[in-house]
């Protein structure tokens, strides 16, 4: 017995931080997929603050999202959920809810008065049937158009491309100065990337939808989707022969070398950037869309609380759902990992000017979007994503991939 | 007949110690085929349901343009990866058999990319095979400007490329395994050849080579198997693109399984490989119960 005892005090000596965590406040363990040095440094945000309510963050950081999910998933089907876990804004982790497996935190949401700050599109993802079962903490754009002032000079651009036509002509003197017009990274998901920037600056906000949330055929086989497709296969002349497999961050260096102009990218490039010490409308410059009603597409990430009894961990996952949408939280968190808050009623002094562009725009309600995953569900987005790639890398009459997309979203 | 009590006992033993090997196989592997057989007549997207469909997903499975790729994207490689492998490691096989100096050095530098993981050694083949970068950058800087070799970018020519870095992984263990084959064969043989003044490759082509049916047999198997779990040669080195031009049925079903949250299609999927498999395993056990029965013991 003494020597139990005895041993326990040495292991209790050696996990130090563990017990006394247990003395102090409630545990909290946390999935999520960030570990890049950005990234991290935004995740310490929220765990310094939760540190601060005296409880203890457990950090378990899985590298990439699907991974993340998949074990996040595991563990909760597996019986032993972490108290809180990463999912994107989207239709993931709706089958999570419907086989009731999450934790709502209503208490929080209505007593923080979510409904009134949160922007619907979030808002849509996070209510299920009326009940919040997830805490959104940053929103992405991830349709920017990104492009190096060195390159533009280089090839005597002027001024900032304000239509679809002038981004071509810039393409164009870009392409007769000898650099590479469009940094691109030849993965399926940049490809939608370019295709979601299309759709929403040249087709608008309303085949937007038509397309993307109510999966209307005849939309998609009409001519104004054509005309999407057109555009979309027609910047891909302008992408180099390297590009097939780059990955997102290379194509980004491509601009700050100055070697290409142009990149249609997520607003996590900007860490790229800041990283290679260049500062935004001086180094670069950022493009949210063209003209004064371009859609602002949202993506971002959310936590979930998966169901539990202890009521140690449903005081955790209450308090967690409060902190990360505090206002001072949500600013300094954004900062860090490059998105925007969840709100747009915070003190935007601090931010950079592409931020600051974003969030001006977020506060007009109309030109608020989802992006793909918002409105289908991961599958359906799959499927889409593949038959953009094939279009992308091939020659396919835009018939036959108008005909294919229709069917690939019927069911 | 009475039983001898002694040894109803003995082979109680032998059966209590084989019980966990019985399990493990029940449970373990015919248990999750099962399993995966009826998830995929499911509607299961995130978890597994219930909810019985029949064939629906198997006819889903065939009707998506990336999965008959990847089938045959698999079937070229297939054809492709075990030809070159068995004919490249057999030459190199013979060529160390030839008494060669350094026999242990060369060895070891033929088998070493067959220790490393290819998730490693494929991202410096893409590099190598990335005309950006690469040996066409660098043929070209050594004066030959016109030099293309630009197949990783290729969608027609995708997949060639990761047959030549796979066929660089596993010859090498070809070579191992035939020239064990080499080693066990009888001296006398080549000393008789030789003396009736039959050439060389003679021996190699009409008296070795049926010797070494058994060695052969077990690398085609190790290869076939090879060939079937292709994934992640494709993932570090095309990530199945340009495009969708190097997809394979293995990274189909990942992407579904976790990617996608549709498990139902990608059991689908398993229970295609799984049957491919059978296939091509079935004429081999026949050939060998045959050659059992005929040859008695062998």
């Amino acid at each position: 017995m003494v020597v139990l005892r005895k041993m326990a005090t040495a292991l209790a000596a050696g996990l130090g931080v563990c017990v006394a965590a247990h003395a102090v406040g409630p545990k909290a363990e946390v999935i999520h997929w960030w570990t890049s040095g950005g990234e991290s440094a935004a995740v310490k945000v929220f765990s310094d603050a939760y540190t601060t309510t005296g409880g203890v963050w457990v950090d378990t950081a899985v590298a990439l999202g699907e991974q993340a999910r998949s074990v996040a998933i595991n563990r909760i089907v597996g019986g032993n959920p972490p108290t809180m876990a990463q999912f994107n804004t989207s239709k993931q982790f709706l089958d999570v809810v419907e086989q009731g497996m999450l934790n709502n935190v209503d208490e929080v949401a209505i007593r923080d008065g979510w409904d009134k700050f949160l922007p619907e599109t979030v808002l849509n993802v996070v209510k299920v049937k009326g009940h919040y079962y997830a805490a959104p903490v940053n929103i992405h754009m991830p349709t920017w158009f990104w492009y190096s002032k060195a390159a533009f000079k280089k090839a005597g651009i002027a001024a900032e491309p304000k239509n679809m036509d002038e981004l071509f002509a810039a393409l164009d003197k870009l392409q007769a100065a000898g650099l590479i017009p469009l940094a691109h990274g030849g993965q399926p998901w940049q490809e939608n990337t370019i295709f979601t920037a299309v759709l929403a600056n040249v087709g608008g906000t309303e085949l937007y939808l038509k397309v993307m949330r109510d999966r209307d055929a005849k939309a998609i086989q009409g001519e104004a989707f054509k005309n999407v497709l057109l555009t979309y296969k027609r910047l891909q002349s302008y992408v180099d022969k390297g590009s097939p497999g780059r990955n997102w961050n290379d194509a980004t260096a491509l601009l700050i070398t100055g070697k290409a102009g142009v990149q249609i990218m997520g607003d996590w490039a900007k860490g790229e950037f800041t990283a290679a010490r260049q500062v935004p409308g001086k180094d670069y410059g950022c493009i949210a869309g063209f003209g004064s009603k371009s859609p602002y597409i949202i993506q971002g990430d959310v936590f979930v609380f998966p169901k539990t009894t202890n009521p140690e961990q449903i005081k955790a996952q209450k308090v967690l759902a409060g902190l990360m949408l505090a206002p001072a939280v949500q600013v300094e968190f954004s900062n860090k990992k490059g998105s925007i808050p969840v709100r747009t009623d915070v003190d935007s002094s601090k931010m950079d000017i592409c931020a600051q562009q974003g969030l001006a725009i977020m506060k007009d309600k109309s030109r608020q979007l989802g992006n793909g995953e918002i409105y289908l569900n991961p599958d359906q987005n799959g499927a889409l994503a593949d038959i953009l790639t094939a279009y992308w890398n091939k020659s396919v009459p835009v018939e036959k991939v108008q005909k294919d997309i229709a069917n690939a979203l019927k069911n | 007949m009475k039983a001898n009590p002694k040894q109803l006992l003995r082979s109680l033993v032998t059966w209590t110690a084989l019980l966990p090997m019985v399990a493990t196989v029940l449970v373990a592997y015919l248990g999750t085929v099962l399993w995966s057989l009826k998830v995929s007549m499911s509607n299961s997207r995130t978890f597994p349901s219930d909810e019985f469909v029949g064939l629906a997903q198997y006819e889903r499975l065939f009707n998506n343009d990336r999965w008959l790729l990847s089938l045959e994207n698999l079937a070229l490689y297939g054809v492709l990866f075990i030809a070159a492998c068995m004919l490249i490691g057999f030459l190199l096989a013979v060529f160390i058999d030839q008494e060669v100096m350094a026999e242990g050095a060369l060895r070891t530098i033929f088998l070493y990319p067959y220790a490393m993981s290819f998730v490693a050694t494929g991202l410096v083949w893409q590099w190598l095979l990335n005309p950006g970068n690469g040996i066409q950058q660098a043929v070209r800087q050594m004066g030959f400007e016109d030099f293309t070799f630009d197949w990783i970018i290729d969608q027609n020519k995708v997949m060639y490329t990761i047959v030549i870095a796979s066929v660089w992984q596993a010859s090498g263990l070809v070579m191992a395994l035939l020239l064990a084959g080499l080693r066990g064969i009888d001296g006398e043989i080549w000393k008789a050849a030789r003396i009736d003044g039959i050439p060389t490759w003679r021996v190699y082509v009409s008296i070795v080579l049926p010797m070494l049916g058994p060695s052969i047999a077990t690398v085609f198997i190790l290869l076939s198997t090879a060939v079937i779990k292709l994934f992640d040669a494709v993932v570090s080195m095309t990530q199945g693109g340009p495009g969708t031009a190097s997809e394979v049925p293995a990274k189909f079903i990942m992407d579904h399984l976790f990617g996608r949250a549709n498990i139902a299609l990608a059991s689908a999927g398993s229970i295609v490989l799984l049957l491919t498999v059978l296939a091509l395993l079935a004429p081999l056990l026949y050939v060998r119960s045959r050659a059992n029965a005929a040859g008695g013991d062998k």
